[in-house]
């Protein structure tokens, strides 16, 4: 992939609804490690993944990704998965995997070997309707494996994941840092890799 | 046979497959007899041979009516009895009443042409059955939007009722809304006065077409029940690994053995 | 595949699936004309002279209409979040997605054009006046509309005040639309120029659209 990478953020500050949700808050994260955002309720965690993937704008400071691809901006090099899951229950689960493959382009996996890997290659021709939470939550997560994104923001990613899938998510972070990526979490539990907390809304 | 025989769809299935046939080879026959005995029919005096589209025209125009009388006892059975297949039989039978209607409506305009000058008339008969045909393309639309066959399934048999009630008033309301703006009317269909020569054929049609509704019906029917089958056969399939244990190691070869199992 | 050939694919089968609605346009379109001799009475000769107005505020009410939920669906999965963050510039992102809409739901209606005229007792050259100027000008009002289906999502509302903003913004098309069937089929204008300009109208509202349609989800963005 890249060089090392480095994403840094300087002062930066959220307001959401007149609210300040945080504010010059420094933080860093680079190659081969796990940013674990973690805090009370409401403290901005969330506001923080989305303010790095460009869905929010930040009320102050910058942030920044050094060693990336110098073409594309920060949002572009970053998978976000959020609490919803950008699934279509009409589509079948390949569909709705070489869609988001076919509409994010760049460097890509094989999409039938990314649903093995999460476990989903049995149901490939079913519509997604079909799948329960967590299964909608794997086929998100192939997403990420198919589509090769530096950086992922992931936003509670265990949730509706049983055991064994808390397993496999968890050698696939490690192969993704392996692979020289970042990830940036918002958690309350244990993620099952080595990571740095970073606490927000401490100072309020 | 009643109707607690048939509320197993799987004794439903094995049974229509007997039926079936026969009930294809009486409607052929009689369409045969019929189709004869229509063109030995003479000419009308004043509509000539156009008349015979009234063999067509007027068997379809009470099916068009039959059918959703047919969906209404189904609806019935959806929401008083509880019947399983009810829903199944309102489900089968709105597209083959909408072909039907839609027949109805296509023919009318051609025996019409002749008299009017147009393909379309605003005549009370007509207009009332192309707002029936419009009411059967939203309960089919009803029926498409929602996903899930048995949520779906209660949505259309309120609906199907409610139109019920409401087709003699929507009928009463065009008549008179008709002649309201068109004191003499435009198109007597026969009426009463029907001769021997006419009236027999149309009862063979009359009956072919209604044999042709039940045969057409009991197939959707199976089809409906078999499509439902692959549903949640493919609602099994899916559930199943999210309960298989370590996806990590072989996923695959899991599958192969649950699938021969 | 490129990425707006598969935004443009996804959003036609989404739309032709069980579950999608389509179909339901061309179906509403259908009872707007069906009512209309309920209202007017059933005089040919008056409802062939009022029948491409009926056509032109049928297709208008059934676009607009089947638009309401071009944006949200997407937001409400969080699908819209991801198309925002891409490589695809969101402009062109919204330009597919008004497109496929379009192909799904507003060709059908086009389409549906000649039997209605049936009922309105139009002849060929009328009908086909009617239909080729919805063809032109279909595509401005689903432009138009999309607008306000962005703006459906930044306000989290949709339904009846998205039909309130957006149908004051497609009165030129009704005019020079109707104008121009009535030109093909009476005069005495010629058909010429109210046609040119609806065709003016739909290229302008192609790039106005997009640009409107994303700034405004842009802005809110949440």
């Amino acid at each position: 992939m890249q060089g090392k990478l480095q994403l840094s953020g300087r002062g930066v500050g959220c307001v959401r609804g007149g609210r300040e949700v945080f504010s010059r808050l420094d933080f860093e994260a680079t190659s081969g490690e796990v940013v674990a955002v973690v805090g009370r309720n409401g403290s901005g965690k969330t506001s923080l993944l989305r303010l790095i993937a460009g869905l929010l704008v930040p009320a102050g400071g910058t942030i920044v990704l050094e060693g990336g691809n110098p073409e594309m901006t920060l949002p572009e090099q970053c998978h976000y998965l959020g609490h919803r899951d950008a699934l279509k229950p009409a589509l079948t689960v390949a569909e709705n995997l070489s869609f988001w493959a076919d509409f994010l382009g760049g460097e890509r996996a094989d999409a039938a070997e990314s649903l093995a890997t999460v476990g989903l290659d049995h149901a490939t021709h079913l519509p997604a309707g079909f799948l329960s939470a967590g299964q909608r939550r794997r086929l998100s997560l192939a997403r990420l494996l198919t589509v090769r994104r530096p950086v992922w923001l992931l936003d509670e990613p265990t949730n509706a994941l049983d055991v064994a899938g808390q397993d496999m998510f968890g050698s696939l972070m490690q192969q993704h840092l392996a692979r020289g990526g970042m990830i940036i979490a918002a958690t309350h539990g244990p993620l099952g890799v080595e990571t740095r907390e970073l606490r927000i809304g401490e100072m309020a | 046979m009643s109707l607690i025989d048939l509320a197993n769809p799987t004794r439903f299935l094995a049974l229509s497959a007997r039926v079936l046939p026969w009930l294809a080879a009486a409607t052929a026959i009689l369409f045969a007899i019929g189709l004869y005995l229509s063109a030995l029919a003479p000419d009308d005096y004043q509509q000539g041979a156009t008349v015979k589209i009234m063999f067509i025209h007027v068997p379809n125009a009470w099916l068009s009516m039959f059918v959703w009388g047919v969906m209404s006892i189904a609806s019935l059975g959806t929401l008083v009895w509880r019947h399983p297949l009810a829903d199944v039989a309102a489900k089968a039978a709105a597209p083959i009443g909408a072909a039907f209607t839609f027949l109805a409506l296509l023919t009318g305009s051609l025996w019409g042409r002749p008299m009017w000058g147009t393909y379309w008339e605003w005549d009370a008969r007509l207009t009332s059955v192309l707002i029936l045909f419009l009411m059967y393309l939203g309960l089919m639309a009803l029926w498409r939007a929602v996903e899930d066959p048995s949520r779906a399934a209660r949505a259309a048999a309120v609906l199907t009722l409610v139109g019920a009630l409401n087709l003699p008033i929507i009928k009463f309301s065009v008549d008179w809304w008709n002649t309201l703006h068109q004191p003499a009317s435009v198109m007597r269909m026969g009426g009463s006065t029907l001769d021997k020569s006419f009236l027999i054929p149309l009862l063979v049609m009359a009956v072919a077409f209604t044999l042709l509704f039940v045969t057409l019906h009991l197939a959707a029917m199976r089809n409906e029940i078999l499509r439902r089958r692959v549903r949640s056969l493919q609602m099994m399939q899916a559930s199943r690994v999210a309960f298989s244990g370590d996806v990590s190691t072989g996923s695959r070869q899991e599958n192969a053995s649950t699938g021969a199992a | 595949m490129t990425p707006l050939s598969a935004l443009i694919r996804r959003d036609i089968k989404i739309a032709l699936r069980v579950g999608g609605g389509a179909l339901i346009g061309v179906l509403f379109f259908l009872t707007v004309v069906v009512l209309m001799p309920f209202a007017v009475g059933p005089d040919l000769a008056l409802l062939s002279r009022l029948g491409p107005a009926i056509l032109w505020l049928g297709a208008l009410l059934a676009s607009l209409l089947t638009l309401d939920r071009l944006f949200m669906s997407d937001h409400e999965d969080g699908s819209l979040d991801l198309i925002t963050m891409s490589r695809t510039p969101l402009e062109l992102a919204c330009a597919a997605k008004a497109l496929a809409h379009w192909l799904a739901a507003g060709l059908p209606l086009i389409v549906a054009t000649p039997v209605l005229g049936l009922l309105l007792n139009l002849d060929m050259v009328a009908t086909g006046a009617v239909a080729l100027t919805l063809l032109a000008g279909t595509p401005a009002l689903t432009f138009t509309g999309m607008i306000g289906a962005a703006l459906a999502v930044t306000l989290h509302r949709g339904g009846l005040l998205m039909a309130v903003l957006v149908l004051p913004l497609s009165i030129p098309v009704l005019i020079f639309g109707v104008a121009a069937s009535q030109a093909a089929i009476v005069g005495p204008m010629t058909f010429g120029a109210p046609f040119s300009i609806l065709c003016a109208l739909s290229l302008v509202s192609l790039v106005i659209g997009p640009f409107a349609a994303a700034a405004s989800l842009k802005h809110g963005l949440d």
